[in-house]
């Protein structure tokens, strides 16, 4: 593990979290926030934020220390250095978020057990270095938040008939989704628009359907 | 000292020396002490030296009050008995707060493990008792060590570490212990570190100040919760793995689409209470 790989272009480690390696739609990982907290777009927003900026830092830092850990020991280690850029986001978004914190806090605190951060550390911060992990973490973390918002603008207008807080409709069209089966629903719906759309391009569905992973 | 209990939604039953004016009595709840309920008559019990107090609004047996009287020094505290408050906060974290029917919690390991029902069942055994211990462990390190020394902020930190050191050493002793119970439920310990369940759990008791029993009604009721719902998810998915599910619908998304189904019907619990 002690020699780079060569790192794929800036542009496939972007575009990869974004659409093919979506976490969220395609990997199936950390799941909970995406069902819990985007009931509306700006709870998804500050999450997806969060999860971005703890993203890049642990993939970074893992990078940074992958040669003085023991490889034995490396999931502890990672655990840690997580649960440190989690406890600093935790703190840093109550004090200047109060408001929305009081509905979201519990799962910034739970981004330690996110598994798409780790496995990312494992699965590439392990073989390259700092700079690809940089981009490697923003693509996958922009993938999270793009993933969290379309969510939470789906719920928002349906539930609640506003965007970003801001009314569009002047009714509810179905409160149904805002409810916590809701959130089952359309990112159920959402993951077989992604599949209808990888089908329409031409692609082959992996077996055992999208997001198999797990 | 004298007792006291909440023996119907109206109505109280005191022991001890009690003025038997009601004007003298205070009764309030202990979450806000500065808001007197009513109470509208006193009359004399059944057993010699009791009371029943009838109030205005409703009680709740799982309420906590306080009743004070003029001319009398030590206040009654009405709390719910030990057995009832655990009693209702495992009914309230495995059925009407189900963790991951309405909290959503857990979602990565429940779609996972939730192909067939016997590694359902071995996943919900391991979690429940893992997710006990861990719970336990947790609530007393934040209670004796972290609290009094003002380490809140070290909680992540702390008990992630609990749970991972937990995981190993419940891996390391089954393995020594008993080899077979290891070939069968080892593979669900290593799972275990990655269910945010196990996590959100001590988080949960720690913001809201959990006494002892409700750390342990919360811990057991989250396992047979995430059990329950593993249990009856793996249930489903093995009868529509047989149905002819929509191409791009195969896979995840129907699975999710069953689960909103059930997150619908836990909806029902939520009228769900504990007398």
């Amino acid at each position: 593990m002690s020699e780079h790989r060569t790192p794929p272009p800036v542009s496939t480690m972007l575009m990869r979290g974004l659409f093919e390696e979506n976490p969220i739609f395609r990997l199936a990982l950390s799941l909970c926030p995406a069902v819990a907290v985007t009931t509306s777009v700006k709870n998804g927003l500050m999450l997806g934020v969060a999860v971005l900026v703890v993203q890049v830092l642990s993939s970074m830092s893992g990078s940074l220390v992958k040669h003085i850990i023991n490889p034995k020991i490396r999931i502890p280690v990672f655990t840690l250095l997580i649960a440190i850029w989690v406890s600093a986001m935790d703190m840093i978004l109550a004090a200047y978020f109060a408001d929305i914190y009081q509905q979201v806090g519990l799962y910034v605190k739970l981004i330690v057990a996110f598994a798409i951060i780790i496995s990312r550390m494992e699965l590439f911060s392990m073989k390259h270095s700092v700079v690809p992990c940089f981009w490697d973490g923003l693509g996958m973390g922009l993938g999270f938040l793009v993933g969290l918002v379309l969510a939470g603008a789906f719920r928002e207008l349906l539930g609640s008939g506003s965007i970003f807080g801001i009314a569009i409709l002047p009714f509810k069209p179905l409160l149904l989704v805002v409810l916590p089966a809701g959130g089952f629903f359309t990112i159920g719906l959402i993951m077989a628009l992604f599949n209808w759309v990888d089908v329409k391009r031409g692609h082959k569905l992996p077996s055992g359907g999208g997001g198999a992973h797990g | 000292m004298a007792d006291a209990k909440v023996v119907s939604p109206h109505e109280i039953l005191v022991e001890g020396a009690l003025p038997a004016d009601a004007a003298s009595i205070r009764l309030v709840r202990s979450s806000d002490a500065d808001i007197p309920l009513a109470v509208i008559s006193v009359k004399p019990g059944a057993k010699s030296n009791s009371f029943l107090l009838t109030t205005a609004e409703t009680l709740n047996s799982q309420d906590n009050y306080q009743l004070t009287a003029k001319g009398v020094d030590q206040p009654w505290e009405i709390a719910p008995s030990p057995l009832a408050l655990v009693f209702s906060v495992i009914i309230g974290s495995a059925l009407i707060n189900n963790f991951v029917f309405t909290r959503y919690l857990g979602l990565c390991v429940f779609f996972g493990v939730s192909r067939n029902k016997d590694t359902a069942i071995g996943m919900g055994v391991t979690f429940t008792i893992v997710g006990l211990l861990s719970g336990m462990i947790a609530w007393a390190l934040n209670t004796i060590a972290l609290v009094p020394l003002k380490l809140e902020f070290m909680q992540i930190i702390a008990f992630i570490g609990i749970v991972a050191c937990l995981v190993q050493a419940t891996d390391l002793i089954l393995k020594k212990v008993n080899p077979i119970l290891h070939k069968k439920f080892g593979i669900y310990l290593v799972l275990i570190t990655t269910n945010c369940i196990i996590l959100a759990v001590p988080l949960l008791n720690a913001t809201s100040g959990a006494t002892m029993l409700q750390a342990f009604g919360l811990s057991l009721g989250a396992g047979l919760g995430f059990a329950l719902a593993l249990f009856l998810m793996s249930c489903a998915i093995e009868k529509v793995n047989m149905a002819p599910v929509p191409m791009v619908f195969k896979g995840l998304p129907v699975a999710f689409i069953i689960a909103g189904l059930f997150a619908l019907s836990f909806l029902g619990f939520s009228g769900l209470k504990v007398a």
